[in-house]
């Protein structure tokens, strides 16, 4: 196995321990007095960590020269994916049941909820069009395309903000982390389009 | 041969009480390091086998009013699932940091608007009362809920020896804050210390309780001992912990949810299915330990005993 490959492996156990986690806890009755809401804490976290991840690869491709890395993009993506609908599921089956009605109500009256069924949405399209097929067949527009995951890491970040009562230290460190990542991007972009001195 | 006496102890001989409540917390700390080293394999922020104090028997506990014949959650739920921001925000912070919290000894300032002002040691305040047994349900304002076997006895009595003012028409509660004891308080969350109150009427209604215990025994730490009012038709924030100040007033407390956010959290916080809280909805519950969701209760059920204190008021108003 050359180093890559087992980097790439590593991060996919990482990435998986939480739901392995949650299915051992099952088993062994430690998900807590209130199993649902922990749950649902668990996979929300898990997935806002790994589109953060996935959102870090460029810059520390950039600053470490390691193009390499870019090949982790899609996969962190898709991991990020991954529990953003074992969140999804988490909410539909086990917290609401399939009770439409109530889950309609809770999109259109519940802030909170509309940002996180807008970043599931917004996620999407960009899970469907990773294959190399797509990228592909869709040439530029797929960069153009994908530039949604900025506005789904914002539109999470909001979700967690506006479900927290009154510690906010978490949702303030992923605000800051999305700061710090989009200003690289913005300064590089700027620096693109000055001219080139000497 | 002469046999000498041993020389008399003299009262300086015994051991100072702050050294020994000291060396107590120590031994607590040190109890506590070696379970948490025995139970660092077990999964994360769960698992029934954590720091615990000895579990103490409470005597001639008898049967209270106002039960009910649902199905009680068990200890480990009630003391592992835990909102006491003093010790952390996560649920599961209070049952893994409030080992430090000593409750012995434990003194309670009763001020303002009363005969006669005075602090009281909690087991001279404690001892003229009979313990009850009062099965309440327990509903949080983030939407699930309990059913808790208190101990405790009615604040009214209290009330009645302590002997307010005509003038005081409210009654403020306040937590312990101590961030030595209280890691929570190291955080900013809310503008500590932890301020409760309850209008006058509210306070000297029978269901109001003031709870030393739990299942019959001594009332664990997380679930804020050594003292805390229980008020079963309000959202459980509303029932402070760990009290060491009471005060009677005229005006209105400036309760700490209320401050942090007065929007969301009003001074009466009545559990109420038909007024929504601004971010999610107040309508259904879920009692932990059941799948499914149930329609919350107004007056978490407890209607009959006291919507008479809100005749005529706007609850939409007075939330």
């Amino acid at each position: 196995m050359t180093r890559f490959a087992f980097v790439r492996w590593s991060i996919v156990a990482a990435a998986l321990a939480p739901a392995a986690a949650l299915v051992y806890w099952t088993f062994t009755g430690d998900l807590t007095a209130n199993p649902i809401d922990f749950i649902t804490d668990t996979t929300g976290t898990t997935a806002l960590t790994l589109l953060v991840c996935t959102l870090t690869v460029t810059p520390l491709r950039r600053l470490t020269a390691h193009n390499e890395l870019v090949r982790l993009r899609r996969m962190l993506g898709l991991l990020a994916f991954f529990y953003a609908c074992l969140h999804m599921l988490t909410w539909v089956v086990l917290d609401w049941f399939f009770d439409v009605a109530s889950m309609t109500a809770d999109v259109v009256q519940r802030p909170f909820i509309t940002m996180g069924m807008t970043t599931f949405l917004l996620l999407v399209p960009l899970a469907a069009t990773s294959t190399a097929g797509m990228i592909r067949r869709l040439g530029r527009r797929w960069q153009q395309l994908h530039r949604l995951v900025y506005v789904a890491a914002i539109t999470a970040v909001i979700h967690f903000w506006w479900i927290v009562k009154a510690d906010f230290r978490q949702p303030r460190l992923w605000a800051l982390a999305l700061c710090v990542l989009f200003g690289f991007r913005a300064w590089w972009a700027l620096r693109a389009r000055l001219p080139t001195r000497g | 041969m002469l046999i000498r006496n041993a020389p008399d102890l003299r009262y300086s001989d015994v051991t100072p009480k702050a050294l020994y409540v000291r060396r107590r917390e120590f031994i607590q700390a040190a109890a506590a390091v070696a379970v948490g080293a025995a139970t660092a394999l077990s999964p994360a922020g769960s698992g029934p086998a954590r720091a615990q104090g000895a579990r103490v028997k409470l005597p001639n506990v008898r049967k209270g009013p106002f039960g009910t014949d649902e199905k009680l959650n068990s200890y480990d739920d009630i003391t592992s699932y835990n909102n006491y921001y003093e010790f952390g925000t996560d649920k599961d912070d209070p049952q893994r940091n409030a080992h430090r919290l000593v409750t012995r000894p434990w003194t309670i300032r009763v001020e303002g608007l009363v005969k006669a002002p005075a602090t009281y040691d909690i087991d001279s305040l404690v001892k003229p009362y009979a313990l009850e047994e009062r099965i309440y349900r327990l509903r949080c304002v983030e939407a699930w809920s309990m059913v808790i076997p208190w101990v405790g006895f009615p604040l009214a009595e209290v009330i009645k020896r302590l002997e307010p003012l005509p003038s005081a028409r409210y009654i403020e509660f306040t937590t312990l804050n101590d961030a030595k004891q209280m890691p929570g308080l190291r955080v900013p969350v809310l503008d500590w210390p932890y301020v409760e109150g309850l209008r006058m009427d509210e306070a000297m209604h029978p269901l109001t309780i003031l709870s030393v215990g739990l299942y019959g025994e001594v009332l664990p730490n997380q679930n804020g001992a050594p003292i805390r009012l229980v008020v079963p038709w309000k959202y459980g924030f509303k029932s402070i912990k760990s009290i060491v100040r009471i005060r009677f007033t005229d005006q209105q407390p400036r309760t700490s949810w209320a401050v942090a956010n007065a929007r969301e959290y009003g001074f009466y916080s009545n559990v109420n299915p038909t007024v929504d809280h601004p971010r999610w909805s107040q309508a259904s519950e879920r009692r932990l330990g059941e799948f499914f969701r149930r329609k919350t209760l107004m007056f978490n059920g407890y209607g009959d005993q006291v919507a008479q204190l809100y005749a005529g008021m706007d609850l939409r108003k007075f939330y």
